[in-house]
């Protein structure tokens, strides 16, 4: 069911502004719903232009990653995706809306968030905070909205149990590990039954054994609940397996399409304008060799 | 006044002077508004900027007083001023990475805390033979409130309140959960001000009764050792304005029989509250099930087919 990442032959890709051939123009409505469309669209922070020529359709069940060195937008996309970031040109269509409207609809995990071990609220009502956080006012007790209190509760425990947290969801979240913490913002983004979510490296600081878990738990929650997931990240070999589609950001540019035509050696080397070597080892995972700024694997 | 060992004598006696009635009332009042504003300031880690509010309010008392208007008049106009400074300095900590609270920008409030301090000693020897009342306005009064201040800080205590349940969760959100609360439309920087201005208010009421000085018996201390005992939110704003209730009406029942000041004891009795606390926070974390390491997360999700 997942594309699996031959070791290519060298595909030619196009770089750029020309539109990707792999990504069939599927009629609106039915399973392959379009969640998210860019067609064109550039951005900037504070007037220094970041990407721009980007264009990238995103289905419903789909799961795509952002890739790229540190400092090339790839947080920036996510941030246009939700409106927190104007874009310069170009069009972008999220659920069908103009980015921003629909983000009640959105799924969102910040990037690098660590709770301070101070922090003492429970997981659980960290979760909670994703279902009704943003309504004001404070919930009314269970006697006098029972029907509603009790929707609330029963959805919390289902993401919590989705996302396998049962077990440290009532302690304090500063207490939790790295992973622990991970899962159950994960679940504070899945609570409010998002049709997109948008992950910005949720693996980054997690031990290899969590990022496998982790990247297990974002495609189960993909596929069976048919939410479209982008995720940022600078290490594809975790998540390489399930992966729909990747895009690669670099300065100025970008490339989109399966991971095996995208990740290859001449693709990346028309991106960046300099010699890149991409390597295969027996399992499958890829090293890319020679790309500019390679990020370092924990930056803090 | 004689303390007996017959409690209900002593309160009937406590309760049977005017001033003590008043002073009860205030305090009740203020209690209940600086518990659970506290409550707030303590999780989004702004107990500097609290700290700082309640010092404004004395060169606001004490200019106020030089005037001759009400000293009340100073204390709430000074406070939401200096709430509305501190919400204009530029935020370090901001939306971005930072977790679990905001940090505050220290150097500039401060800034803002010494230049009040100094302002309120320029008033306070600006008006001549002050000096008795400086010891009230710094530390706290038992004997001084009025009628009138009562009905000011019952409704500046009432409409606090109100506002606090008003912003309720997407306050909290703002707090623990900056960047994901912004993405979901919560106007985040605008409920920082709007808190400001509720710890303003809450810093000058808490002022009339416990002094600038010692405001953090009330506002900090009840909440700090909430947050020790609970990580329920509803439960833990419950807690600390019941910590705080105890203490003030405890602190003012023996301030009565005392020849000490109210501020002393009200301190005093929530500092021992918070050693408590601390200390059954420490043992239940030594003593209690060892951190469990996710058992292998292979079995979280089923393996993909």
């Amino acid at each position: 069911m997942t594309p699996t990442p031959v070791p290519g032959p060298n595909t030619m890709t196009p770089v750029g502004p020309a539109e990707d051939p792999q990504a069939p123009e599927a009629g609106r409505g039915g399973p392959g719903r379009e969640v998210v469309s860019l067609q064109r669209v550039a951005a900037g922070i504070g007037g220094r232009p970041v990407w721009s020529e980007v264009n990238l359709t995103v289905r419903a069940g789909e799961f795509v990653a952002v890739l790229g060195p540190n400092g090339v937008g790839k947080s920036t996309l996510l941030k246009a995706l939700l409106g927190l970031v104007p874009i310069s040109a170009g069009r972008v269509t999220v659920l069908g809306s103009a980015p921003g409207r629909r983000n009640a609809e959105i799924g969102y995990l910040p990037q690098r968030r660590a709770f301070d071990p101070g922090v003492r609220v429970r997981g659980a009502d960290v979760v909670r905070l994703g279902w009704d956080g943003n309504r004001w006012g404070i919930p009314l007790p269970g006697l006098l909205a029972p029907r509603r209190a009790r929707a609330a509760r029963d959805r919390v425990r289902e993401v919590i149990d989705l996302v396998g947290a049962e077990s440290y969801a009532t302690r304090p979240i500063g207490q939790c590990s790295g992973g622990e913490q991970q899962r159950l913002l994960i679940a504070q983004a899945l609570v409010s039954r998002p049709q997109l979510l948008l992950l910005d490296e949720p693996l980054d600081s997690l031990d290899v054994t969590n990022q496998a878990a982790v990247s297990a738990l974002i495609q189960s929650v993909c596929r069976s609940q048919h939410v479209a997931v982008i995720l940022v990240a600078h290490d594809i070999n975790p998540i390489l397996s399930y992966l729909d589609e990747v895009i690669y950001l670099a300065h100025g540019g970008a490339v989109m399409g399966p991971p095996a035509q995208v990740i290859t050696a001449d693709t990346l080397t028309m991106l960046y304008g300099t010699p890149i070597e991409v390597l295969r080892d027996r399992q499958g995972r890829l090293v890319v060799v020679g790309q500019p700024d390679r990020p370092p694997e924990h930056p803090r | 006044m004689d303390l007996s060992w017959n409690l209900i004598a002593d309160v009937r006696e406590i309760l049977s002077f005017h001033f003590m009635v008043n002073a009860i009332r205030a305090g009740t009042i203020v209690a209940v508004v600086a518990g659970a504003i506290g409550y707030l300031m303590v999780l989004r880690r702004q107990s500097f900027a609290g700290h700082t509010l309640a010092v404004i309010g004395f060169p606001g008392a004490a200019g106020a007083t030089w005037l001759g208007l009400g000293a009340g008049l100073g204390y709430f106009g000074f406070c939401i001023a200096g709430a509305l400074v501190i919400a204009a300095l530029p935020a370090s900590g901001g939306t971005g990475t930072a977790f679990g609270g905001y940090g505050e920008e220290s150097a500039g409030i401060g800034t803002v805390q010494a230049l009040a301090l100094a302002c309120g000693f320029l008033f306070v020897s600006l008006y001549k033979g002050f000096l008795s009342g400086l010891n009230g306005l710094l530390f706290g009064t038992i004997t001084g409130v009025s009628d009138a201040q009562v009905l000011v800080l019952l409704l500046a205590g009432a409409g606090c309140l109100v506002a606090l349940a008003a912003l309720g969760r997407p306050l909290l959100f703002a707090s623990i959960d900056p960047a994901v609360a912004a993405a979901r439309g919560v106007p985040v920087r605008a409920l920082g001000a709007g808190f400001l201005v509720l710890l303003g208010i809450a810093a000058a009421g808490t002022s009339q009764v416990t002094g600038s000085l010692l405001v953090f018996a009330l506002l900090v201390t009840p909440a700090a050792i909430a947050l020790r005992l609970t990580a329920r939110p509803a439960a833990g704003l419950a807690l600390s304005i019941g910590v705080a209730l105890a203490v003030t009406w405890i602190g003012e029942g023996i301030a009565f029989f005392s020849p000490y000041p109210i501020g002393f004891w009200v301190t005093t009795l929530a500092f021992a509250a918070y050693l408590l606390a601390t200390a059954y926070r420490t043992t239940t974390d030594r003593l209690g099930p060892r951190r469990r390491r996710p058992a292998h997360p292979g079995a979280l999700a089923e393996s993909p087919s």
